[in-house]
Parts: C-alpha cells; structure tokens; sequence
C-alpha cells in the first residue's frame, strides 16, 4: 500500500517528470494556451501512460530484451491511436485545437521513460499507478503553465473572461508573447525555481567551480 | 529466462502476438468510431455553413436547421449550376454529389486543373472544375448565397465560406472552419469580433470589379470595400484577403455571381 502510495504521489512534486527529469518539455509549449485543451491533453496523455505501463508489465517477462524498445513502442502508438480516434469521436472541438499533439503522445518521453524504466521491472497494477501518477506531475505542470498563459496572454479562463480585454472595452492589455509558446519555457523555468527553492534537495550540484577572483599582483 | 527469450523463436513469436493483438485494437476502435467522427465532421461543416449564413441557432439539432439550405454544385469555368452530364461525370470520378467533397476533387486530374502561379492568387495550386455552394431560398429568388473558398494563410491553408446577401454583392459573414494559423494571432481569424467586421461589405464596385480588401492598418471609416487587418497578423490578413479576392473573381464564383445578378434580386 505504501508503495502505491509513494509511486502515485512522488512524481506531483519530488519527482516530477517535468520540473525534475525535464522530460515532455515539447507538449508543454505546444498545447498550454487553453485550459479546456491542456486538460483534455493530460487526461490523453495519463490514460496512454498509465495502460501502456500496464500492459508492458504485464509482458515484461517475455518481451526479447532486443527488440524491448520497439515492443513499447508498438504498444505506446496503438493506445495513442485508440485514444485520438476516441477524442475525434466524442470530442470533436478539443481533437481539432489538439491535432497532432495527440499523435505526438508517441513520441513523448514521459511515457517511454517510465515504460522502460519502471515497468520493464515493476508488476502491472504498480505500474499502472505509477502512470497515472507521472501523468499527474505532467499535468500539474502543463495546468499551471496554462492557467499562466491563458489568462494573463487572452484575460480567459476556461473561454470565460477574467480580465476584460481593451480591444473588447476593458482595461487589460493582454501579453502577445504569452500566447506564443516559448513563453512556456519561462514559465516552466519559474516552476522549476519555485520548486527547488521549496525542495532544495532538488538542486544539483555544480558541474564545475568558478574560482574565486584574484588579483593579480605580476604585470602582463 | 532472459536467454531464452532472446531466442529468435521467441523474439517472432513475441513479434507477432503482439501485432496481431495490437492491430486488432486499433482497427476494432477505427471501424468502431467510424460513424461518430463523420457525423461529427459533416456536422462541423454545416455549422461552418449555417454560421456564415448567419442562421446558426446554438443547441438545436443541425440536421434540422440545414433543411432550409439546399445544395447545389456549380461549374466554375462555366459560371452556372452543373448540367446532368456535368454530375454524371462527377460521379464517374468516384465522388458523390449529395456530399460533394470539393477538397478531394482537387486532387482528382478529371476534376481540376493545376494553376500557374501569376493565376494562383489564392496559393492553391490546383483548382477544381465543381464546387458546392449553398442557397438559402428558392432558385428562383435567392436570398443567401453561401461560397466555399480556401486559401493559403501563413502556415496553412484556410478552409472556410463566404456568405452573400441575393443581391450577390453584400457580405452577410466569413468563417473558417479549418486552418492551423498561430493561436491569438492569425488565429483571430476566428474571433466573433473580427468576422463581423465583414458583415454589410461589399465585394464589388460600382464597374463591378473585385474591390473587396483587407488592409494592413485601419480601414478608411465609411469605404464598404476595405476591412481591417488583424494586428500581428500581416501574412494571414493578406492570404485571406487573396482567398477572398480570388474565389469572388473570375476564376473562382465571379461569372455564376454575375449571372445570377442579372437574373433577379
């Protein structure tokens, strides 16, 4: 119980697959300038992590260690089809803001991360949790980036006006970079800071040292 | 057991089980959702349709709201409603006409034509024989028009319609229902507040040449022939006053919409 406790909580904040492993950074910018598609995306991208995981454990134990890469895979873009083609059935709107983010679930690292390095040693319903839980810290990100953008970059929240625009005859000038997605990058990058600033285990050590200055007292 | 899972028996066998179980979920939900994503697509298009009419009336079944519309395919060289033989032949190159897609046709040889590029104002680089438009009122009396047109934008190509009042001349709106331009930029496009800067426009002037524009800048208050650009938009303003500009003009609707000005309204 413990250990379920501690795969599903850990990834939100102490290890969070964004802010910590600095994996799945490419969605992040792509898909955070409304909260009704952020939230759509992380839902897609937990349900394909947290059943891709499942279904790797299950068969982990007879997957040919070289091709395990490739069996991931397959298992990985089956679910990200089965979940596009659900979006673009019953989510027509958000499937079209999403295009091909949905597809390029494929390619995100959270999901290859954990296969390969959680499931391929972990039981099934573990693994699943463990999903579900990386697919949380993935979302906890993505929400607060889009909250950020969306209401500060359009005055919105959820299509709902916060902020009165003045091009709509309020007061608010709204920021254009924040609707631009390197504006994802500063935001993620203020994240991480508040985090290790909380957590300060999180903060690496330096790679190197900078000496400190000395004067010279020889001339050149 | 690792050693013997990396037999190459195993690796096939493995290989294979996995595909086949794969496949078959993936198909199971392809064929499974099939029918509820092309309604939901052929219902997006009418919505597109309806909202350009400005009919469009939120909450009630689409289906019913597009009874009042009728569909008619239209020769563009020829500049009237397609002949019997004209359908035939649409139909000999696999299309239907009740559900005339007129992005596929594109790309049929027998159903369009490639432009040269002084001619492809718009960046379209093929145009189709038929298009699809959509009357609001009987063919006798029109009293909307509703005209597909596409273009290329900054980054994309912009699917949408223009309206017409049945003096086929004034704007009753623009709407795009596909294109994938900069979100909160080009994206604007689709901003309620820009699109009904087009409403009451006129496309033609007085010699009844194309004069309809988008200007980079702030319309003149008062000319019925210029609407505003989108700010940080230069490159989508300018391909959707092109698309507009292309489809309203001699290669696109321009004869049918004289034609049928001489005929009434």
């Amino acid at each position: 119980m413990s250990d379920l406790k501690k795969v599903l909580t850990e990834p939100l904040f102490s290890a969070n697959p964004i802010a910590v492993q600095i994996l799945g950074i490419c969605s992040a910018l792509a898909v955070t300038t409304s909260l009704n598609v952020t939230l759509v995306m992380c839902l897609a991208l937990t349900s394909v992590t947290a059943c891709s995981n499942f279904g790797i454990a299950l068969i982990r134990n007879h997957i040919p260690n070289n091709i395990r890469i490739i069996v991931q895979m397959i298992i990985i873009a089956s679910l990200v089809i089965v979940v596009d083609q659900i979006l673009k059935a019953y989510a027509y709107e958000v499937s079209k803001q999403l295009s091909v983010f949905v597809g390029l679930i494929i390619t995100n690292c959270i999901v290859m991360g954990r296969a390969e390095a959680f499931a391929m040693k972990n039981g099934p319903v573990l693994s699943f949790f463990d999903g579900i839980g990386n697919g949380l810290g993935y979302s906890v990100v993505l929400v607060s980036v889009a909250t950020v953008r969306e209401l500060f970059g359009s005055g919105k929240l959820f299509g709902f006006e916060i902020l009165p625009l003045i091009q709509d005859g309020g007061w608010y000038q709204s920021n254009g970079l924040l609707l631009l997605p390197p504006s994802a990058f500063f935001i993620i990058g203020g994240f991480i800071w508040i985090l290790r600033t909380v957590k300060t285990e999180q903060v690496e050590a330096p790679d190197f040292k900078i000496l400190p200055n000395t004067e010279h007292s020889g001339g050149h | 057991m690792s050693a013997n899972n990396d037999s190459i028996q195993k690796t096939l066998t493995v290989a294979i089980l996995l595909c086949l179980v794969c496949s078959v979920i993936v198909a199971g939900a392809a064929v499974g959702l099939r029918g509820k994503q092309n309604e939901n697509k052929a219902n997006d298009k009418k919505i597109a349709v309806l909202q350009a009419a400005d009919l469009y009336v939120e909450g009630q079944p689409v289906a019913d709201q597009f009874t009042q519309i009728s569909t008619r395919i239209v020769n563009l060289e020829a500049g009237r409603f397609a002949t019997d033989a004209e359908l035939q032949e649409i139909r000999d190159a696999g299309l239907t006409v009740e559900n005339f897609d007129q992005k596929k046709s594109s790309k049929t040889p027998a159903l369009s034509r490639a432009l040269s590029s002084e001619e492809d104002e718009a960046s379209i680089k093929r145009l189709e024989k038929y298009a699809a438009v959509f009357i609001v009122g009987g063919s006798d009396h029109i009293e909307k028009i509703i005209l597909p047109v596409h273009g290329y934008g900054l980054w994309s190509t912009l699917y949408g319609f223009l309206a017409l009042e049945g003096d086929m001349d004034t704007i009753v709106g623009l709407g795009f229902y596909s294109h994938a331009e900069t979100p909160g930029l080009g994206g604007e496009v689709d901003n309620p507040k820009w699109k009904a800067l087009w409403v009451g426009k006129k496309v033609f002037n007085d010699q009844g040449n194309v004069a309809i524009s988008v200007v980079k800048g702030g319309a003149e208050a008062g000319n019925p022939y210029q609407v505003d650009g989108l700010s940080g938009a230069t490159l989508t303003s300018r391909g959707v006053s092109n698309l507009v500009r292309f489809w309203v003009g001699g290669k696109g609707f321009g004869e049918l919409l004289n034609k049928l000005k001489g005929q009434g309204a």
